[in-house]
């Protein structure tokens, strides 16, 4: 393998930036309480706090990662105690790697565009300065959960971010479909949730209940010490954290209704960071995943190749701009996910489309954004024609749908090819086949959106115009990026992101061309096949010739229906009935009767109190009065008597005395 | 030569009577006249012993008696009439509020 | 039985008779008088037992000033002179304690001294084996009782005086 150098080792000497990395989390959790408390009275609604925070954020990233350009490999950590239970030692700290580094650039870059993106968008909205307060929040914990270095502040943060997409979701919560997309985006992750915590204490169990320290964790799982089968069930515990966060099969259900809250937030937490953390998780413990039973492996690549295809043709039948390229995520994230399936090499792959993904998918999400702003409405239907009314908008959405397409050299291409080498390199013939049909598919349903919004004739109402600067701005840049990024990874120029993103060993970076070759046709055929429907707009969509496989790809396999009438409403109705009653009868009874047997008991004390105990006590008394009430004839006021009483006395106590 | 019982004898005759009187009588007078009879007796049984113990110490005693019992009887005649000026009368049977 | 003897128990009988009539007597002012008889019998003890000095002074004193300050009494207190019932409701348990004393001073007294064995030899109580014992030995106790005589002189005097106005009028306000 390229280099044997021990890679896994401490940084020696590290930079200011390393040192200071915890302010990278540290400073958008300032910046969110500094707007929650004075946000009002700044100039601006407080939107300043956060940009200036995630700037800096952004900036330090850049140094962070510029240790590992500059060709470190190892290592950095930095920990402080958090509190100990009995053996157990939890840490509170920063683990810095390349892919650390790579991961906190993305997640400040998008975060920055999106703050800033959101000064035009979120202008004049009821609460504004609420708006960028849990943005900041947001950006914090999922930083931390990049940044953290034990598995229960990683935990922290996760679960943060949960609690911050329920309220980013339900921002206009005054509509009730959004307050209720909002829940269900919360109650369908912490359904995945539970499995990661368990996943967590097992691994924490595995130590021995000693530490929560993921390298600690790390090193003891690949020295061997560990049953396979401990390991096993930990990888797929937290596995279900994955399905959860990233919107796998079967919980991928909640991002499309996700897409009801703001724009902004759906390109920050839908598209590029949120759901990349149940990636993460799996890059970040990968050597459990790793060191388990090789089936675990292949169930995480069935998910997502299930996903995969499932997300791609469900974007087909989708009318709401947005929820297109809500399938999209979801089927991009299995990409990844199939990636890490593929073991080290794929997991650098899936990490460099994690990294472009962001980019572009918040691009065309952004983008989304400024047509909804222009035409006031989330329907395809009503757009058409407004490449000639927006058209940076219209080069930059371009752009990112080329890029998400996989034409080549946009990122997309870059980061799809190196997952289909690594498919094709370590022998998954399957899932080879499987993501080049959907490399075809997405360009298939990526073209028809960009013809429906963007070709044609208006087919909406009122006048659209161009977005404001903030918007725009933020377009172009997030556009630049996307074009070059992808270079990053490409074997032309040295694949040096796989330098720094590596799993033990680094790997070598190839170039298949006749991998490329196919990829590239896939990606072409389907802008062609896009083309041919859709050219022209039809009132009927084409596609619904397709009959009932149609039919059921809208209605999203019936999978919303099968939850819905299976699992939620009997819950909500029928289980919570019967537990209410079980609660009123039962237990209560059980409550009550235990109450009325200590009354019971109670009232038995009391009358043996007052009977027995003060019936003693007043008898002692009455005793006492009734001697004295005797007693006191004694006393007669008469000297003469009490003089006999005296002599009598007297003669007594002589005859005692004089006898004794 | 007298003999000791007898004077002792004697005394205690008197003593008695006096015992006697204090609870029996009812003016407060008589009371204390009987109180006099017992000190006298007490006299008579100090002189005895003075001489069975040929010691004066008896006499001188029975001196102090006596004069004790002039102050006694002067005081307790004074608070009779007293008691006769509040209450019109030196009844000891009706002068006793101090019971129950 | 000896002439000393004779006198003594002459003496004696008449000193207890007017004792019990002391007690008895239905005139308080006979009462007075038959104590008289009683404290000039006990002069006459003291007089045979050889103590002539206590004698006169019993005499000077008991019956020259203490039975007539009990006939002062007697009179200012209007005590009611005839006959009425002088004795209270208690005779009986004064009769039973006065018996039950003299019983058992009589057998103390046989108990410790018997009947014949004790003789009593004369004794020098003359004024001044008295004054030389009372000025010699007794003097602190002779001095403490001047006071008592001054305190009770004093007392005597406070106690019996007439009422101030206030308190006289209230009293006839009462009355």
């Amino acid at each position: 393998m390229v280099g044997e150098e021990d890679l896994l080792h401490t940084i020696s000497d590290p930079s200011a930036f390393l040192r200071f990395s915890w302010l990278i989390a540290f400073l958008p959790f300032v910046s969110a309480a500094l707007t929650l408390f004075l946000g009002k009275r700044t100039p601006g609604q407080g939107s300043v706090y956060g940009i200036a925070a995630v700037g800096a954020s952004f900036v330090l990233s850049l140094g962070v990662l510029w240790t590992f350009v500059e060709g470190e490999r190892g290592f950095y950590e930095a920990t402080v105690p958090w509190f100990e239970i009995g053996p157990l030692h939890l840490e509170a700290g920063v683990f810095v790697d390349g892919l650390t580094a790579v991961m906190v650039v993305v997640v400040t870059a998008i975060s920055l565009c999106v703050h800033v993106y959101s000064l035009g968008y979120m202008k004049g909205d009821v609460r504004f300065t609420w708006f960028y307060v849990v943005l900041s929040l947001f950006t914090s914990a999922m930083l931390l959960v990049v940044l953290s270095a034990d598995l229960f502040q990683l935990l922290v943060g996760w679960e943060v971010m949960g609690v911050c997409s329920y309220l980013l979701i339900g921002h206009w919560w005054e509509e009730h479909v959004n307050s209720s997309s909002a829940i269900k985006a919360f109650i369908t992750t912490r359904i995945g949730d539970v499995p990661f915590m368990f996943g967590i204490f097992v691994l924490v169990f595995v130590t021995g209940f000693t530490t929560a320290n993921i390298h600690e964790i790390g090193e003891m799982i690949a020295g061997g010490e560990v049953s396979v089968a401990l390991v096993s069930a930990a990888a797929l515990l937290l596995f279900g954290g994955t399905i959860g966060k990233s919107a796998q099969f079967p919980l991928h259900v909640w991002l499309p209704d996700a897409m009801a809250g703001p724009t902004p937030v759906s390109a920050l937490i839908h598209a590029a960071t949120m759901v990349a953390a149940g990636v993460y998780l799996v890059g970040r413990l990968f050597i459990v995943f790793v060191e388990a039973e090789p089936f675990v492996l292949q169930i995480v690549g069935v998910v997502g190749a299930i996903t995969m295809l499932g997300g791609a043709l469900m974007a087909f039948a989708q009318d709401d701009i947005k929820r297109v390229l809500a399938y999209s995520t979801i089927s991009q994230l299995a990409y990844m996910v199939v990636g890490m399936s593929m073991g080290p090499a794929g997991r650098t792959a899936g990490f460099f489309h994690l990294f472009t993904h962001a980019f572009f998918k918040a691009l065309l999400f952004l983008g989304s954004g400024a047509v909804i702003h222009a035409v006031h409405s989330n329907n395809m239907n009503e757009m058409g024609g407004l490449r000639k009314r927006l058209p940076i908008t219209f080069w930059t959405f371009l752009i990112g749908s080329l890029a998400l397409a996989g034409v080549p050299p946009l990122a997309g291409f870059w980061s799809k090819d190196e997952l289909l080498v690594v498919a094709e390199h370590e022998g998954h013939p399957v899932l080879f086949f499987v993501l080049l049909v959907t490399a075809l598919l997405t360009a298939f349903y990526m073209t028809r959106a960009v013809l429906m919004t963007f070709f044609g004739e208006y087919r909406g109402h009122g006048e659209p115009h161009e977005a404001p600067r903030s918007m725009t701005g933020v377009l172009v840049a997030l556009a630049t990026t996307t074009v070059f990024v992808g270079l990053l990874g490409s074997p032309q120029f040295g694949a040096v992101f796989g330098q720094w993103v590596f799993f033990e060993e680094l790997e070598e970076a190839l170039f298949v061309p006749w991998v490329a070759a196919l990829s590239t046709l896939a990606a072409l055929g389907g802008i062609g096949a896009g083309y041919a429907l859709y050219h022209r707009y039809h009132e009927r969509d084409p596609l619904e010739s397709l009959g009932p496989a149609y039919t059921i790809v809208s209605n999203k396999y019936y999978l919303d229906d099968l939850y819905w009438k299976g699992i939620v409403r009997p819950v909500r109705d029928d289980v919570s009935a019967g537990v209410y009653w079980t609660n009123q009868k039962i237990l209560d009874g059980v409550v009550n009767g235990a109450a009325a047997v200590t009354r019971g008991v109670a009232n038995a004390v009391r009358w043996f109190d007052t009977n027995v105990i003060d019936g003693a006590v007043n008898a002692a008394a009455d005793l006492a009065g009734f001697t004295g009430g005797i007693l006191r004839y004694i006393q007669s006021g008469n000297v003469q008597r009490y003089a006999a009483f005296l002599f009598t006395g007297v003669v007594v106590l002589t005859i005692i005395i004089t006898r004794i | 030569m007298i003999r000791l019982s007898m004077v002792l004898i004697f005394s205690a005759i008197l003593f008695a009577t006096g015992v006697y009187g204090v609870l029996a009588r009812r003016n407060a007078v008589l009371v204390l006249m009987s109180i006099e009879l017992m000190l006298n007796a007490v006299n008579v049984n100090l002189v005895a012993f003075a001489q069975h113990l040929q010691e004066i110490t008896g006499q001188v005693f029975a001196l102090f008696v006596i004069t004790v019992a002039a102050a006694e009887v002067g005081i307790g005649l004074a608070i009779v009439i007293l008691i006769y000026r509040n209450r019109e009368t030196i009844n000891v049977d009706e002068v006793n509020l101090l019971k129950w | 039985m000896t002439a000393l003897e004779i006198a003594f128990v002459v003496v004696a009988v008449a000193g207890v008779i007017g004792a019990f009539r002391v007690v008895t007597a239905r005139n308080v002012v006979h009462a007075a008088l038959y104590l008289v008889i009683t404290l000039s019998a006990t002069a006459g003890v003291y007089l045979l037992l050889a103590a002539e000095f206590l004698a006169w002074v019993q005499i000077l004193i008991y019956v020259g000033a203490i039975v007539i300050l009990f006939l002062f009494g007697l009179m200012l207190t209007k005590a009611p002179i005839g006959r009425e019932a002088l004795d209270n409701q208690r005779r009986g348990v004064a009769f039973l304690v006065g018996a039950a004393i003299l019983a058992g001073l009589i057998y103390l007294v046989v108990d410790a001294f018997g009947w014949d064995e004790t003789r009593l030899d004369p004794i020098q109580g003359t004024a001044t084996e008295v004054g030389g014992s009372i000025f010699s030995r007794f003097v602190l106790p002779f001095e403490a009782i001047s006071f008592l005589l001054l305190a009770a002189l004093i007392g005597a005097i406070v106690l019996s005086r007439k009422d101030d106005p206030v308190v006289r009028e209230r009293k006839e306000r009462r009355a």
